[in-house]
């Protein structure tokens, strides 16, 4: 601040030259270049350390996007819906009906294997639970943070398959997660529903795809059947067969916030 | 309001009294040359605005944004820098991971996710108050009203409200003990039943049973057999809060008992000797009468309003109701009750009234009559006898009887006046003939009469059995202590004021371990094994002997109403006789009423955060009970200055030493706008040693002056001390700088100019379209497609039902997760409660006029909080919310400080309680849990606005007009707060948005409020109006 001050006085008087001249030089010259490069260089640290930051926030580690996660009972969602062809609703049964798809209860398990594998060591803790009362642990795979509040069921009367969030499950041995659930994942989808949506009788179908010019898809829509060879335009007509609300509202706070 | 009540004339002279200060002349002086502001929120505010106006300088009320910490400044700024250089990182965190825990066996009509509800009732001094209880995986999480009992109606009190937080408190009794070592319940059985073995051979001669008042027709069934069974025992009653007035009044008149049920909506007239039936917990069916009291309030349909004049001794809700109040000491009612039957031709009974009383009161008894079967007479529950018998010989003598008042037998089974049962108890434990005693509930140790000293009593027992949910102060001078359950744990039955009955049903299994009454008085009668359920069915198996009666019983659960058990109205008639000679009171004395506080009633809800956090309806002051005093003897005893600094805030309150005959109790003062002179009003249900972590310390204890003889009126001495405590008062929070929030007028001169609310310029709103240059986006709410035009949610609030009942702010409490914070975090001015109700008076501090003013979030089209936030955590959604983002919010407070309602509340501190396992169960789980630096408000109920649009999009429909009720608007008994789409011309709440009563808050800040009030009209009487 005082040299400053000093310097623009002198400055005034016009003797700046002759103060500098009697001056001792301090630092080499190469000391600019040094300046030049520390500053530049930690801006771009600094960028650098930001830019992995966000890298990391988004990597699998954090999100544990594709980690299976070890659980009581390895259950194999490969066997039970693409082999045996289950259906999804056979053991999430709330899935149109509440937020919660709903997990099975032991019950579920041993109407099956009351009859087959009943003595596999696997299915120890099945059995377990089933005569102690206790309730198996299942890790959670699919874990949104708390204060945020995502609706199966109007996601299933809208039209969004199972597997626009939870991908090909029907080909996982264990179960992991397809996508990163993050907000900029959501809102992907919100800000422009028309690139996932599929006709309702499609949604829990796993080997439905999307129509593309090599694959049509035929749609009745009020009474009558179209055939569509792009997603976008199936999207655009199912958005507006099924109401879905404009963008603007499905991306306001309050949709999944509270 | 000119029916103001001399207060010179009725002052008698006291030892040791300042001369009068002059302050209140001046403050009168004031408001006659119209100088201050017309509606005042506190004294202060009326008469010094210099401090008034330093607190208002302040973006919250004092301290309550200040650093209190002993931080030093560098220690701070360090912390400062650090998370300023982390903040970023905050957002960086790994989730852990979560289990999921299935059922092993799931109950078929659970739909995980989804809640059931569940009619049940919550019994108050054994009325029971009916309700519909929402679970969650079958935890009871919030409680509303059942709109198919006529108790209800969908309307909740601030008890009920509370009641699920009570469920989940983890200092409920959770062990059985024997003089204080947990026991098993095999050993107590074993004990008890040897014990009633014993009794059985004397036929029970010492054998007795204590409880509160009871309805229940099971437990009554029940009792009655064991009673058989034991010809010599007795079942006694005491609940320090009874209907002994009211039970000696209709023996006075009628020969007998009997309890009356009014109908308000049939009556043009209403005179309330002291009753305070708008919002009194103890007075039976008030949820339901303040609905069908403001039913002919509402101005809907034509110009008819009812007419209120209240005669009280000590301010309440209903009071501030009135359209002619009059100020009496307590002992003056029962005066002006015979003067008036006098004059009524109930019979002349000579009461002497004072010159102006007789003016209010000719004039009243003048509209009476006028209105013969058309008005009614209400006794107050803590009036004399007499003051009862007189209002049944005026409803008689006015035609009404049959019309806005029948009778019925009483509802509580058994009846008998308590205060006469619990002195036969005493007299028989101190005559040594108890051995064996049962005390079901209550805390009698802690709120007998003191003189009757209960505790000594109870040495002379051989076996003591508390069946109590909390250990209290009763759990010490007993042998047993069985934990009790809570209503929503067990199986029971209830009546209500009208004597409807409704079966309690369980939501859950008991958390503590607790036992239910049923199964207690069970033992007695060897019926130790059955279940409440069992007990409960068998006596209704009697009640309804037919064959179809597993389908009756399912219709009774499912509907929470037992069809057709209402009393029948009987044919009475009041005989006047000799009434007993008033009370004489000693001109040197002050008169001292005791009265049930308003939030935690006589005591037992002492534990509850919630309810000791809700202000008191008038005083507005929390975690504390005071003494009511009037502002003239404040000032006279040199208390209060109304010109000093003190601004009620936080401040150090003087300590007065209240004396009756040789007991003293020193309670804090509170000046009351509208209190009788020469008078003092104690809350009951404070100062107990034993109630918990909440409860325990806070208040000082009334109970300790009351004696049997004196239950709610005792004359006695006051001192005036030199300490102080501090009370924690937030009628000055929030306050809107004298501005006029609050608009009201007369009948007459609404129907001379129905737009009354609407004559100021300057407080209309702008026209947006003649100011371009804003800066606010113009949200357009009607677009959307036909199908799913766009909703605009809105609400109005009706100035002139609003009762000040305190309901609706628990409701918001329960429904939104909203923590307390303490008593000091209250006094600092950061209270949770998102919807406050202000109370604003208007005109002479000795007798003024009341008005209630719930205020949420406005949910501005134009909204202040948004365009300030730096992050975005406040943001408007497209029907017209304001969201508040509480993930987003880093705590700026900025929205807070551009906030003009002053509606958004601050976690200064983690004030939500992460750590105890039972209060996890009760949350909302729609509902985010804040944490602390995390700003919130009200969002109109935002998760109950989803899960109906979640559904009526499910089945292609729009969401019909009702559908959403908020949770304030749900428990609200007189329907003051209406909510919809404003988009609708045909919803309720467009509808009441178009009267011409509807104004705006602050409209000329032009924030476009989507909450609007719709102004009061009272109707006062012409001829005492022009005094």
């Amino acid at each position: 601040m005082i040299l400053a001050r000093t310097a623009g006085s002198w400055q005034r008087d016009g003797s700046r030259g002759k103060i500098s001249l009697s001056m001792a030089q301090i630092f080499h010259r190469s000391a600019n270049t040094l300046a030049r490069a520390s500053i530049f260089g930690l801006v771009l640290l600094l960028s650098a350390v930001g830019a992995a930051l966000i890298q990391l926030q988004r990597s699998p580690y954090v999100t544990r996007q594709h980690i299976a996660p070890e659980q009581p009972v390895p259950f194999s969602h490969q066997h039970h819906a693409a082999g045996l062809g289950l259906d999804c609703r056979y053991c999430h049964t709330s899935v149109e009906e509440s937020s919660f798809a709903g997990m099975p209860p032991t019950k579920t398990c041993m109407n099956c294997h009351a009859q087959i594998w009943t003595n596999e060591a696997m299915l120890r803790p099945i059995r377990y639970s089933f005569s102690s009362g206790q309730s198996i642990q299942w890790t959670r795979v699919h874990d949104l943070p708390d204060f945020v509040y995502f609706n199966h069921s109007i996601h299933i009367a809208k039209g969004v398959g199972c597997f626009s969030c939870h991908g090909q499950v029907d080909s996982m041995p264990l179960m992991y997660a397809e996508n990163t659930l993050q907000m900029e994942w959501c809102l992907d989808c919100h800000r422009q529903p028309e690139k996932f949506l599929r006709p309702r009788e499609e949604v829990f179908n796993m080997k439905y795809q999307q129509p593309s010019s090599e694959h049509a898809v035929d749609v009745v829509l009020q009474g009558q059947k179209k055939t569509f060879t792009s997603q976008f335009e199936l999207g655009k007509a199912l958005r507006e067969e099924y109401h879905l609300r404009t963008t603007q509202d499905i991306t306001s706070c309050s949709t999944c916030h509270r | 309001m000119a029916n103001n009540n001399d207060t010179n004339s009725n002052l008698v002279p006291l030892s040791g009294i300042k001369p009068a200060s002059l302050e209140l002349e001046t403050v009168r002086k004031k408001l006659s040359e119209a100088k201050g502001p017309k509606y005042w929120r506190t004294l202060e505010e009326l008469s010094s605005q210099q401090a008034f106006g330093e607190m208002l300088e302040r973006e919250f009320p004092r301290h309550a944004s200040e650093w209190v910490d002993p931080v030093s400044r560098r220690n701070f700024l360090k912390l400062a820098g650090a998370s300023m250089a982390l903040a970023g990182l905050a957002g960086c965190t790994k989730q852990p991971l979560e289990e999921i825990l299935p059922y092993v066996r799931q109950p078929e009509q659970l739909i995980p996710g989804k809640p059931i509800f569940y009619a049940t009732a919550m019994p108050l001094h054994g009325h029971a108050l009916p309700l519909v209880v929402e679970t969650h995986e079958f935890r009871p999480t919030k409680v509303e009203g059942n709109p198919q009992h006529p108790a209800s109606l969908g309307a909740t009190d601030l008890f009920a409200q509370a009641s699920i937080l009570d469920l989940y408190d983890p200092d409920r009794s959770a062990h059985l003990t024997w003089m204080g070592e947990a026991r098993p319940w095999g050993e107590f059985l074993s004990d008890l039943t040897r014990q009633a073995a014993a009794e059985k051979d004397k036929q029970g001669a010492t054998l007795r049973f204590l409880t509160g008042a009871v309805t229940s027709p099971t437990f009554a069934w029940q009792m009655k057999n064991v009673l058989q069974q034991y010809p010599q025992a007795k079942w006694h009653r005491w609940d320090p809060i009874n209907r002994d007035s009211a039970r000696a009044g209709s023996k006075l008149a009628f020969g007998s008992y009997q309890d009356a049920v009014y109908k308000f909506d049939a009556a043009a007239v209403v005179f309330s000797l002291d009753a305070d039936f708008l919002s009194g917990s103890w007075f039976p069916g008030f949820v339901r009468y303040a609905r069908d009291f403001m039913r002919n309030r509402k101005l809907d349909k034509g110009e008819q309003m009812n007419r209120l004049y209240v005669a009280e001794s000590s301010p309440s809700t209903t009071g501030g109701k009135a359209d002619h109040r009059l100020v009496l000491r307590p002992s003056e009612v029962e005066s002006l009750a015979r003067y008036l039957a006098g004059k009524t031709g109930a019979g002349a009974q000579g009461g002497q009234v004072s010159d102006e009383q007789r003016k209010w009161a000719d004039a009243v008894a003048a509209d009476l009559l006028e209105h013969k079967g058309k008005c009614l007479v209400v006794p107050g529950e803590f009036q004399s006898p007499a003051v009862h018998a007189l209002a049944h010989a005026m409803n008689a003598a006015l035609g009404n009887v049959g019309q806005t008042v029948s009778y019925i037998d009483p509802v509580e089974a058994d009846p008998v006046e308590h205060g006469q049962s619990l002195r036969e108890l005493v007299a028989d434990l101190n005559a040594k003939k108890v051995e064996t005693l049962v005390i079901f509930g209550g805390n009698p140790v802690y709120n007998a009469p003191v003189d009757l000293e209960f505790d000594k009593a109870l040495a002379n027992l051989k076996l003591g059995v508390q069946l109590s949910a909390y250990r209290n102060e009763t759990s010490d001078h007993v042998h047993w202590h069985v934990p009790e359950t809570h209503y929503l744990e067990t199986w029971s039955d209830a009546r209500s004021y009208d004597g409807t009955a409704t079966i309690v049903q369980p939501m859950i299994t008991p958390l503590f371990d607790g036992r239910s009454a049923h199964e207690v008085l069970a033992i007695f009668t060897e019926q130790s094994g059955t279940s409440p359920y069992d007990l409960v069915q068998t006596y209704w198996k009697t009640q309804h002997p037919t064959a179809d009666f597993e389908a009756w019983w399912r219709r009774a659960l499912h509907d929470g109403v037992v069809a057709g058990s209402a009393a029948p109205a009987k044919s009475v008639t009041a005989k006047l006789g000799a009434l007993p000679a008033p009370a004489q009171a000693d001109p040197s004395e002050i008169e001292i009423s005791f009265r049930p506080d308003p939030t935690i009633y006589d005591g037992r809800f002492v534990n509850n955060a919630w309810l000791q956090e809700t202000p008191k309806p008038l005083s507005r002051n929390t975690w504390d009970n005071v003494a009511m005093i009037s502002p003239k003897m404040a000032a006279h005893w040199g208390l209060y200055q109304l010109s000093d600094d003190n601004d009620h805030q936080s401040d150090e309150q003087r300590l007065l030493e209240i004396a009756i005959g040789g007991r003293k109790v020193k309670a804090p003062y509170w000046a009351q706008p509208g209190h009788p002179d020469n008078t003092v009003t104690l809350f009951l249900g404070y100062g107990q040693t034993r109630s918990g972590r909440v409860g325990t310390g806070t208040g000082y204890n009334a109970y300790a002056l009351r004696a049997a003889a004196a239950l709610y009126l005792a004359a006695g001495k006051v001192d005036v001390t030199k300490e102080s405590m501090p009370i924690a008062v937030t009628q000055g929070h929030f306050s809107m700088e004298g501005r006029e929030t609050v608009k009201a007028t007369t009948l007459e001169d609404f129907i001379r100019n129905p737009k009354f609310a609407h004559e100021n310029p300057d407080e209309e709103p702008q026209d947006t379209k003649d100011h371009p240059e804003s800066l606010y986006p113009d949200y357009r709410y009607s677009q959307g497609d036909q199908y799913y035009k766009q909703y605009a949610w809105g609400m109005a609030i009706d100035l002139n039902s609003c009762v000040g009942c305190q309901a609706c702010a628990v409701a918001c409490q329960a429904e939104n997760n909203i923590p307390v914070v303490g008593k000091e975090q209250v006094q600092r001015g950061r209270e949770m409660q998102w919807l406050r109700i202000d109370a604003y008076y208007e005109g002479d501090p000795a007798n003024p006029t009341l008005y209630f003013q719930p205020v949420p979030c406005m949910q501005c089209e134009n909204a202040p909080c948004e365009p300030v936030c730096p992050v975005g955590a406040t943001v408007h959604s497209t029907e017209g919310l304001n969201d508040m983002v509480y993930n987003r919010c880093v705590g700026t407070r900025y929205c807070s400080n551009n906030c003009p309602y002053k509606v958004r509340r601050f976690n200064f501190f983690l004030f939500s309680d992460y750590d105890t396992p039972s209060l996890k169960l009760g949350r909302n789980p729609d509902v985010t849990v804040r944490s602390r630096g995390v700003m919130e408000k009200c969002t109109y109920c935002v998760q109950r606005i989803t899960a109906a649009r979640i559904a009526s999009e499910k089945d292609e429909r729009r969401i019909k007009d009702g559908e959403i009720k908020t949770a304030c608007q749900q428990s609200c008994p007189t329907d003051a707060i209406t909510f919809g789409d404003i988009n609708d011309p045909n919803s309720a709440v467009a509808r009441r948005k178009s009267s011409p009563r509807n104004y705006q808050m602050l409209a000329e800040l032009d924030t476009r409020p989507r909450t609007t009030y719709i102004a009061a009209v009272r109707n006062p009487n012409p001829k005492l109006e022009k005094a």
